[in-house]
């Protein structure tokens, strides 16, 4: 079992004929993930490496059957690739593009909470996602996952998601899914929506949580985690030393006056009863020991 | 891009905010003329991007031609908190009857933008939120929808602002939500919007801060960047593409990742060290990438150890291992460089390092390990 993606995922590339996303969309095809699809405006009849390229999103889903889709476009188109895909019935969206506007970003949210409630979207500027063994979508290296479970993984970080999988991965411990949320202000999904995933999913039985500074969205899955989850979390937050006003890196990662700050993260989590780890990797070792008595 | 206060008069004039009469200066004679244009009294106030200027002398009235000399003298090349004044933004002065607060900015937990008004301006909003947040009025906005000016009134009226305001500081909410929105900023911020005698409303003070992301479509702001004033490092991390902020440490820090570089300087503090600065190499970290950040880091004199933390996904650490014995051949380091490279390729990156390691090129299996060893020799001690 997994969350959001599994093995009768169908795939389109937005994007496949570029750079990016030829790279991308076709490491994630040779993983075993059903890229059945890319779309570019003006070049639908063409393929990339023997996949059908589209003009619409529309012509490919109605070709292929598609029911996900990866946007890899740069970012003065990403936010209207994404309702493009929203508006011909793709289900659940990954997009990749750091730098789309802030203006944009909202925009883009709002317009696929009233118009497309059905659709999901992950990112933007986020790794995306991976079902080991059945899934790919997105940045995320297949060779450092390992299949099986029982441990999902939700992050706003891209590293140090790689980090937290490949740590577990060389422990023995499995993944269900890893979800990247992504770094941006506005993320389509959040740590809530991932957290009611994985509670969900009778094959995961413990998430790993790695979170930054900026924002309150891990103190309202700190609330989420007390109030509806029975499966242990670890969680890890980063930018315990960043100095406030300055964005880390993430255009998200931003203390705001006192706001956002790792500390009020931590604690909070903390007293949801989460375990908190110091880094990365004892957010590994603590989640290897709590599936080691999982029996 | 946080504008100093007159670029973000100029750019709430482009929406057609009103402000007080005025203009920007670098020199004391074309304060003077300024001054003699807009007439007395007038006010000089210097241009810095950090709080409490008016305390520290950088405001002052000048009555009089002798006294617009005398202040802007004064003024220019002063240093506040260490931030010498190039600039004096030079405006007649208003005579105050009332001083409120408007704001816009994206409210990260709803997902919409967020208006911001008060009847108690003038003084530092986040003191008003903590002491009397009833005195703020807070109103979400769909961008799908933008304001109206009849909405605009009602959140006005809700604010207890004067009955003689109501109409000129509606009009202002309208234009400032169009600048939030056309002008692509993050937040935009008028404190004090005073009330005259003569009941006008115009905005005192101007608080703006541009989205990045949307340069692309903001030819005007090449100007506005232009005077910006970055750190040293900072401009020569800017100019050479990476992501870097300089902070006051003595561990150079160079990571592949914002949430591992982030991760990179809290194990640093948790050791007992403190980073010289966050840098982000980015997805493909090769030799040149490298050699930027080797060369960056390498112009700050406070670096005593440089911890460089890769974790390879997709990018491999036997390419990142390449890259930084080319980096290392190509620029000279005054601080001996300690690695720790984990993830795709780690064992192979390990022995391409290997014949080069010494005293200046440090190898360590763990983020834990590395750290302490750089914090170590920042500290004056030795390898451990």
């Amino acid at each position: 079992m997994s969350v959001f993606v599994d093995s009768n995922t169908r795939v389109i590339v937005q994007g496949l004929t570029g750079g990016q996303g030829r790279f991308h969309g076709l490491r994630n095809r040779d993983y075993g993930t059903k890229v059945v699809g890319g779309v570019t405006p003006g070049k639908g009849g063409t393929e990339v490496d023997g996949v059908p390229i589209f003009d619409s999103v529309e012509d490919a889903v109605a070709a292929t059957g598609a029911t996900a889709s990866f946007v890899v476009v740069p970012p003065r188109f990403a936010a209207d690739a994404v309702i493009e895909a929203a508006r011909a019935g793709i289900a659940f969206i990954v997009c990749i593009t750091e730098f789309i506007p802030a203006q944009d970003e909202a925009r883009m949210y709002n317009r696929l909470r009233r118009d497309f409630p059905g659709t999901r979207l992950l990112g933007p500027n986020c790794p995306g996602v991976i079902s080991p063994g059945q899934c790919n979508i997105g940045i995320t290296s297949g060779d450092i996952a390992l299949p099986g479970g029982p441990v999902g993984i939700v992050s706003r970080s891209g590293t140090l998601t790689y980090q937290a999988l490949y740590d577990l991965s060389q422990k023995g411990v499995g993944q269900t899914t890893c979800v990247g949320i992504g770094g941006d202000p506005v993320p389509g999904t959040n740590f809530i929506d991932c957290l009611a995933a994985f509670e969900a999913d009778p094959a995961t039985k413990a998430v790993i949580m790695i979170g930054e500074i900026g924002g309150s969205e891990e103190e309202r899955a700190a609330e989420f985690i007390s109030k509806k989850m029975t499966k242990p979390v670890v969680a890890y937050i980063a930018g315990v030393t960043a100095p406030p006003g300055k964005k880390m890196g993430h255009a998200g990662a931003i203390i705001s006056g006192s706001q956002g700050t790792a500390q009020a993260k931590m604690k909070a989590l903390a007293e949801a009863g989460v375990t908190v780890a110091k880094n990365p990797t004892e957010a590994a070792e603590l989640m290897v020991e709590i599936v080691s008595k999982l029996g | 891009m946080d504008l100093f206060e007159y670029q973000g008069k100029q750019y709430f004039a482009q929406y057609g905010i009103p402000t007080s009469p005025g203009d920007v200066a670098v020199t004391v004679d074309a304060a003077v003329a300024i001054a003699e244009k807009v007439g007395y009294p007038a006010v000089i106030k210097a241009q810095v991007q950090v709080g409490g200027r008016g305390k520290a002398g950088g405001i002052k009235i000048a009555n009089s031609r002798e006294e617009a000399m005398l202040h802007a003298g004064n003024i220019l090349g002063m240093d506040i908190k260490g931030h010498l004044v190039k600039r004096v933004w030079v405006e007649h002065a208003s005579e105050i009857e009332k001083e409120y607060y408007a704001s816009f900015t994206l409210d990260r937990a709803a997902k919409l933008h967020l208006a911001m008004v008060s009847a108690k301006g003038g003084v530092d909003i986040e003191e008003v939120a903590a002491t009397d947040p009833d005195a703020i009025v807070r109103h979400h906005v769909n961008p799908l929808d933008g304001i109206t000016l009849a909405e605009a009134r009602g959140i006005v009226a809700k604010s207890g602002i004067d009955e003689a305001a109501i109409d000129g500081v509606s009009e202002i909410i309208v234009k400032l939500y169009d600048a939030f929105v056309k002008g692509d900023a993050d937040l935009v911020e008028i404190n004090p919007l005073i009330l005259t005698p003569d009941h006008k409303v115009h905005a005192l003070d101007a608080k703006v801060s541009l989205d990045d992301s949307a340069a692309f479509r903001h030819p005007e702001w090449d100007e506005f960047r232009s005077v910006q004033e970055y750190d040293g490092r900072e401009k020569l991390a800017k100019e050479l593409g990476l992501n870097y902020i300089g902070l006051d440490g003595n561990v150079g820090i160079i990571a592949n990742g914002a949430g591992l570089a982030m991760s990179t300087l809290d194990v640093v503090n948790q050791v007992g060290g403190s980073a010289a600065n966050f840098l982000d190499l980015g997805g493909g970290a090769d030799a040149n990438t490298m050699t930027s950040a080797l060369e960056v880091i390498n112009t700050d004199h406070n670096v005593k150890s440089i911890l460089v933390n890769i974790f390879g996904g997709i990018t491999r650490c036997d390419l990142i291992a390449k890259g930084i014995i080319e980096a290392l051949a190509r620029v000279e380091l005054h601080a001996p460089l300690i690695i720790r490279l984990d993830g795709t390729n780690a064992d192979e990156a390990r022995e391409i390092i290997e014949p080069h390691v010494s005293d200046k090129l440090i190898i360590r299996p763990t983020m834990m390990d590395a750290a302490r060893t750089a914090v170590g020799l920042a500290n004056g001690g030795d390898v451990k």
